[in-house]
């Protein structure tokens, strides 16, 4: 259940663990996948919890668990709320590594990336912060305030124990930037679908095919689209064009309104399943 | 030469690298949607610096419209009070809009027209660097748009005014704490969703590369004519400068000329609060440790999990968690002390500035008064020191009558003088 250690920090190519497997199993079965993103600690730690057990089975193949920051600069209204609620109940990065660990405990084979921004994470001290990720169960680490030219502070020690640093491709993003990230890009890349924030509006889906297929010509890595994706049939269009679908601010609102989020979980999964059937 | 001179020390005043760095502070940590658009900025401003006529028109508008040179006063009745150092005024409270933020936001707004740009926005704490921004906008005739934390919108009505009647959209800003730090977050994230027609003009010397140094640059003209002024006056440096520091934009642009001169003396003073030990107060360098926020690493308020905390200080204009990286990398040299200063000592200096000299300071400058009135005494009648006087105070005659009482005008202030 330890992810396993890359023996000298060569770059992202050397890592593999859940996240690689789990996306060459979605590949195999020829279908996408479903990311889902949680705020550790939202509303509050036990029922943060509660959700976070009830993800794997709900259908989510990947989990981006988010790590609280009091200045979210590239979140929308629904995951700032969120970040507060959390951060209001005494979620600590600390309490964010041992919910996780606790996850882990009963479920070891759904990946978990860690999501979030840059302070907390050097405050805590970046070679702390991998080795405290890893021993937790983590696969991955996207930072959204760390873009390639700074990320190799934390990339190395994040390589150093297993873990993927994943980067970020926005719709901004030219083909020569684009290579840089890729030479760094870990684990899957992140399309971000809209130039904006999360939760506020809908991707073109022409738009993002095309970009998409841009991304393919020059990387094998898995492409996950986000940002703007809220509902069954938006997560299963962007599973046809994309390795998968990520779903944040929709799922963060059914916590925000007290609701059960694993019910819009299990009606996402079940479109991206059947999206290319 | 008799001798094989050392080598000389590395340069203060080279940085930033290529990256934006100051050493390990500065940089560029922003999302990947932006970083294009920062990396525009940062071609389109090193294209206009190498263009003489961009450094021409900036000129023009510099002395016709903001009233450029501004003069350095000597400061007779304050230095002959305080019986020691002799006191000169840098006197950017007499710019057009009454502070030094016009200096940058003139060189910003002619660079946005260079790259096309139709929508500006910004961000705003006290209202002046908004007010300078509403006003080059309405020079211009481009949209603007000033982003404000709902507290700030508040308490400082007279510039929420001000901004509208020059034709700026105030956004007020309700997220986090609803200050500074929050403004600056909205902004960015504007700035995310309009990548095409806007430009961020933001007001200090803080952000991601190249704003710290583009800022420190376009400020620069302060200590630039500082050092001729006092030249002509005096037939030498002065001996000491000090500056009051927020973000650290007015304090950048008097120091960044003299930081190679290791005979002048350089002291940036920060916003102290209630006091640096009671936890409510501005003073990132003093009360602070490094992280990562709004773009660049600095030294920041925060708690021990890396959340960003809120500042405190009666002046508006200091009232922000970070620096300015370049001062976090000046302190960490030792190149530059920086000092707090509270909120009553502010308020005292307030008061002696306005009646021994008949200017009314910016609360922001009375902070560096106030460390002027600690030095000078103790130092002889041929030190040279100067002072950033980086804005007239008119804006915050209600926040000190809240604070002294409206009967201030008939106070006693023996206890201050």
């Amino acid at each position: 259940m330890t992810a396993p250690v890359a023996p000298t920090a060569q770059g992202p190519g050397l890592v593999v663990n859940r996240l690689d497997r789990r996306f060459a199993a979605l590949r195999a079965a020829g279908r996408g996948g479903l990311v889902t993103y949680v705020m550790a600690g939202d509303p509050d730690r036990e029922t943060g919890r509660r959700i976070l057990d009830g993800l794997p089975g709900a259908g989510a193949d990947v989990i981006e668990l988010g790590m609280p920051f009091s200045d979210p600069m590239a979140d929308g209204p629904t995951i700032q709320a969120a970040a507060q609620r959390a951060l209001a109940a005494g979620q600590t990065l600390r309490a964010t590594l041992d919910m996780l660990a606790d996850f882990r405990r009963r479920e070891t084979e759904t990946p978990v990336v860690l999501m979030g921004y840059y302070n907390p994470i050097h405050s805590h001290g970046v070679d702390r912060f991998a080795a405290d990720a890893a021993a937790a169960g983590a696969d991955g680490v996207i930072i959204v305030d760390l873009p390639p030219e700074e990320a190799s502070e934390l990339a190395d020690p994040l390589a150093r124990h297993g873990l993927h640093l994943i980067l970020l491709a926005a719709p901004t993003t030219d083909a020569s930037r684009l290579a840089a990230i890729l030479v760094k890009a870990g684990g899957f890349l992140y399309y971000v679908s809209i130039t904006g924030i999360t939760g506020t509006r809908a991707a073109d889906q022409t738009q993002v095919a095309d970009a998409v297929a841009r991304v393919r010509e020059r990387t094998d890595l898995p492409i996950a689209v986000g940002f703007g994706i809220r509902t069954p049939e938006q997560a299963a269009a962007m599973a046809r064009i994309a390795d998968a679908a990520v779903v944040g601010s929709a799922v963060v609102e059914r916590v925000a309104a007290g609701d059960d989020p694993l019910v819009l979980v299990r009606d996402l999964a079940a479109a991206v399943r059947a999206a290319r059937s | 030469m008799t001798q094989t001179a050392t080598p000389p020390p590395n340069s203060y005043r080279a940085g930033p690298d290529e990256g934006g760095h100051f050493g390990h502070f500065g940089g560029r940590f922003v999302a990947e949607t932006l970083m294009p658009l920062i990396l525009e900025v940062d071609a389109a401003y090193r294209a206009a610096r190498a263009d003489p006529a961009f450094q021409q028109e900036l000129d023009g508008y510099l002395r016709h419209y903001v009233g450029r040179p501004s003069p350095l006063y000597f400061a007779r009745r304050m230095t002959e009070h305080l019986g020691g150092a002799k006191i000169y005024f840098k006197r950017e409270d007499l710019n057009h809009t009454g502070a030094h933020k016009v200096n940058s936001c003139m060189g910003q707004i002619l660079l946005a027209r260079r790259m096309g740009k139709t929508r500006i926005i910004a961000e705003t704490g006290a209202g002046q660097h908004g007010v300078a921004v509403a006003t080059v906008c309405a020079l211009f005739g481009l949209q603007c748009v000033v982003y404000m934390g709902q507290t700030d919108i508040e308490r400082q009505a007279p510039n929420v005014f001000r901004m509208k009647l020059l034709g700026a959209e105030v956004k007020p800003v309700t997220s986090g704490s609803a200050t500074l730090k929050d403004a600056m977050n909205d902004a960015m994230r504007d700035w995310v969703a309009n990548v095409h027609d806007t430009y961020y003009l933001i007001g200090t010397v803080a952000g991601p590369h190249p704003y710290p140094a583009m800022v420190r640059d376009f400020q620069s003209v302060i200590g630039e004519e500082t050092r001729e002024q006092i030249l002509e006056l005096e037939g030498r440096l002065p001996d000491s400068l000090v500056a009051c520091i927020g973000g650290g934009s007015n304090a950048m642009g008097l120091f960044h000329p003299f930081l190679d001169e290791p005979d002048v003396r350089i002291v940036g003073v920060e916003a102290a609060g209630d006091g640096v030990e009671t936890g409510r107060h501005a003073a990132s360098m003093t009360g602070g440790r490094p992280g990562v926020l709004h773009g660049n690493r600095t030294y920041l308020l925060q708690t021990d999990d890396g959340q960003i905390t809120e500042a405190h200080s009666v002046s508006a204009g200091l009232d922000y968690p970070g620096v300015g990286p370049e001062h976090a990398w000046l302190k960490d040299q030792g190149r530059v002390e920086y000092v707090p200063v509270t909120d009553a000592e502010a308020l005292a200096a307030f008061q002696a500035t306005t009646r021994l000299e008949g200017i009314i300071p910016a609360l922001e400058s009375a902070h560096a008064v106030a460390q002027v009135m600690k030095m000078a005494p103790e130092l002889s009648r041929d030190h040279l020191m100067v002072l950033n006087m980086s804005g007239r105070g008119d804006k915050d005659v209600n926040t000190v009558a809240k604070v002294l009482g409206t009967g201030a005008g008939g106070m006693d202030l023996e206890g201050v003088l």
